[in-house]
């Protein structure tokens, strides 16, 4: 992967000349290469990666199993991609294993979630079954851990 | 008899330890130390944890109960997989069985070597700038220290036309650290066979600290061990804090033809058994998985390098690309301040820590050492007060 994917992987917020500081070019460079990937539809966005435990943060967030008929054309596309438009989905995955679809959903509460699951998704012509896990507590997202700061605890100074 | 004025506990300390004079920028660590809110450029240690799978692997060796002495040499599964990856990295040849001793870090590695081959006024040649270890190390084993010089125009690599200037009929040993603290200096393929040369020619052992050898990031990383004309006079050493982010694991080696091996191991036995044994199963789990970490953390130094360097330059402060090392060695001889006038007052004014060039020999003066193995984050914060600093001097 591109050296400079990379490094916005890890920080989306790092300036253009820092950037270029730090792969030995210049920002006019950077600026172009992110400017191509967006074009490209490389780069689908840059977002925050926040802690909910850290702010009043009530929304509740489940992983929903999904087991969905294939069809005979197109096998599970048509039925994941209109799934998919569902605002409450936040990510989804096509799965290998004992289930075909796997969704983060979220809610304002547990009703709403349990509401979508049995109003929109079971009642969805093709979907055979759901299994909804509700989170309780995020450990890591995306490689960083939410809890447990790691602290610095180095000598200030050694040869 | 002890006759001089020296108080009764003080006439008891051997006398060529006591004139081992103590670091000269005592009085800067000690600032540092007692402040809470430095961004510090001055740790000669990885910022990364160890990766999790050794740290495992040592837990599940106390579990398992390794937690009894090894063999004097280390135990057997290091060696083996030393061997092989001596062979992969330096394409160097060494008997487990007879030519590795796993040591308590390259600092052990050092003493001893330096205590097996020195008698009393033996010259050992080494470089400066260099890691502070050296010199006193030297004089602690009976031996002489002979600084030669390395300077800016040479990107501080060692040159054999001024090892010719140092040189005696009582030199005995040659030790060089390449990739260099505090320098970040490397040699090139060409510098490595000059020195090869050089100490066939004058008869010497070659003492080769190579412990940043896996941070090399650019122009391929040379070692004395792929020499394979001078294999009978060297000493090669390497540790598994810098590549590994081990440091507190205290675990290095040397690789030496066998009767020098046997020479080392005759002191360690003695003073220090064995290394830690929960130490050596975690560094067979880095030899044996850790080729992943390696690649993560050195893109991830050598990005920070590149911004240092860059930052530098751009402020007007001369600094060479190092290809090795978590170090840059900028220059402050434009600003008009000694390099310890800069370090302390950019530490009293702006709180950051960097260490003066002059902490690793006298040629050192004039520059700072930047460590990075320090957060991006810092390093930014770090860049944007030396260039407010700059502005007012």
């Amino acid at each position: 992967m591109d050296p400079l994917l990379e490094m916005l992987k890890k920080n989306a917020r790092e300036s253009d000349a820092v950037l270029a500081k730090e792969l030995g070019t210049t920002e006019a460079d950077v600026k172009a290469r992110i400017a191509a990937y967006e074009k490209d539809g490389v780069l689908r966005g840059f977002r925050a990666l926040i802690n909910p435990a850290r702010i009043d943060d009530t929304t509740v967030h489940a992983v929903i199993e999904l087991r969905i008929r294939p069809e005979r054309e197109g096998g599970f596309d048509r039925l994941a991609s209109r799934i998919s438009q569902c605002p409450q989905v936040e990510s989804m995955f096509l799965m290998s294993g004992g289930f075909d679809l796997m969704l983060f959903v979220k809610g304002k509460n547990l009703q709403e979630v349990a509401n979508f699951v049995s109003v929109h998704l079971a009642t969805i012509d093709g979907v055979l079954s759901t299994a909804t896990h509700f989170m309780l507590k995020t450990y890591k997202d995306q490689g960083i851990l939410m809890e447990g700061e790691h602290y610095d605890d180095r000598l200030q100074v050694s040869p | 008899m002890m006759t001089d004025s020296k108080s009764v506990p003080e006439q008891f300390i051997a006398p060529h330890l006591r004139d081992i004079p103590k670091s000269g920028i005592r009085d800067f660590f000690d600032i540092v130390a007692s402040r809470k809110d430095v961004i510090s450029l001055g740790i000669g240690e990885p910022d990364f944890q160890t990766p999790w799978h050794i740290r495992e692997k040592a837990m599940t060796a106390i579990e398992r109960g390794f937690t009894r002495y090894t063999s004097n040499l280390g135990m057997p599964e290091l060696r083996q997989a030393l061997t092989t990856y001596m062979k992969h990295a330096f394409h160097a040849t060494y008997d487990w069985k007879s030519e590795i001793l796993v040591t308590v870090g390259v600092s052990e590695a050092l003493d001893i070597a330096l205590r097996a081959v020195l008698s009393p006024g033996d010259e050992v040649l080494y470089h400066e700038p260099c890691f502070v270890a050296y010199a006193p190390l030297i004089r602690m084993a009976h031996g002489v220290p002979v600084a030669v010089n390395t300077f800016r125009k040479d990107d501080f690599r060692l040159t054999v036309e001024e090892l010719e200037k140092k040189v005696t009929p009582k030199s005995r040993v040659l030790l060089i650290n390449f990739p260099n603290n505090p320098t970040g200096a490397c040699l090139t393929k060409a510098d490595t066979e000059a020195l090869a040369d050089f100490v066939i020619k004058h008869n010497l052992l070659l003492i080769s600290d190579e412990v940043y050898s896996e941070l090399t990031y650019e122009g391929g990383r040379h070692s004395m061990a792929a020499i394979s004309r001078i294999r009978d006079r060297l000493i090669f050493m390497n540790g598994f804090s810098k590549a590994w982010s081990m440091t507190g694991f205290r675990l290095g080696y040397v690789c030496a033809p066998a009767p020098l091996t046997d020479a080392m191991m005759k002191i360690h036995q003695y003073c220090m058994m064995s290394a830690p044994t929960v130490s050596q199963c975690a560094g067979i789990e880095a030899l044996a998985a850790g080729n992943e970490d390696i690649v993560e953390m050195r893109d991830s130094y050598h990005q920070r390098r590149n911004f240092l360097v860059a930052s530098l330059n751009e402020m007007g402060l001369d600094c060479f690309m190092p290809r090795g090392a978590f170090y840059v060695f900028p220059s402050i001889q434009t600003t008009g301040l000694t390099a310890h006038e800069f370090a302390m007052r950019f530490l009293q004014e702006y709180s950051v820590a960097c260490v003066p060039g002059s902490a690793f020999g006298t040629c050192g003066a004039g520059y700072l050492r930047c460590a990075y193995a320090t957060g991006m984050e810092q390093l930014k914060e770090a860049m944007s007060r030396m260039q407010t600093f700059l502005k007012t001097l």
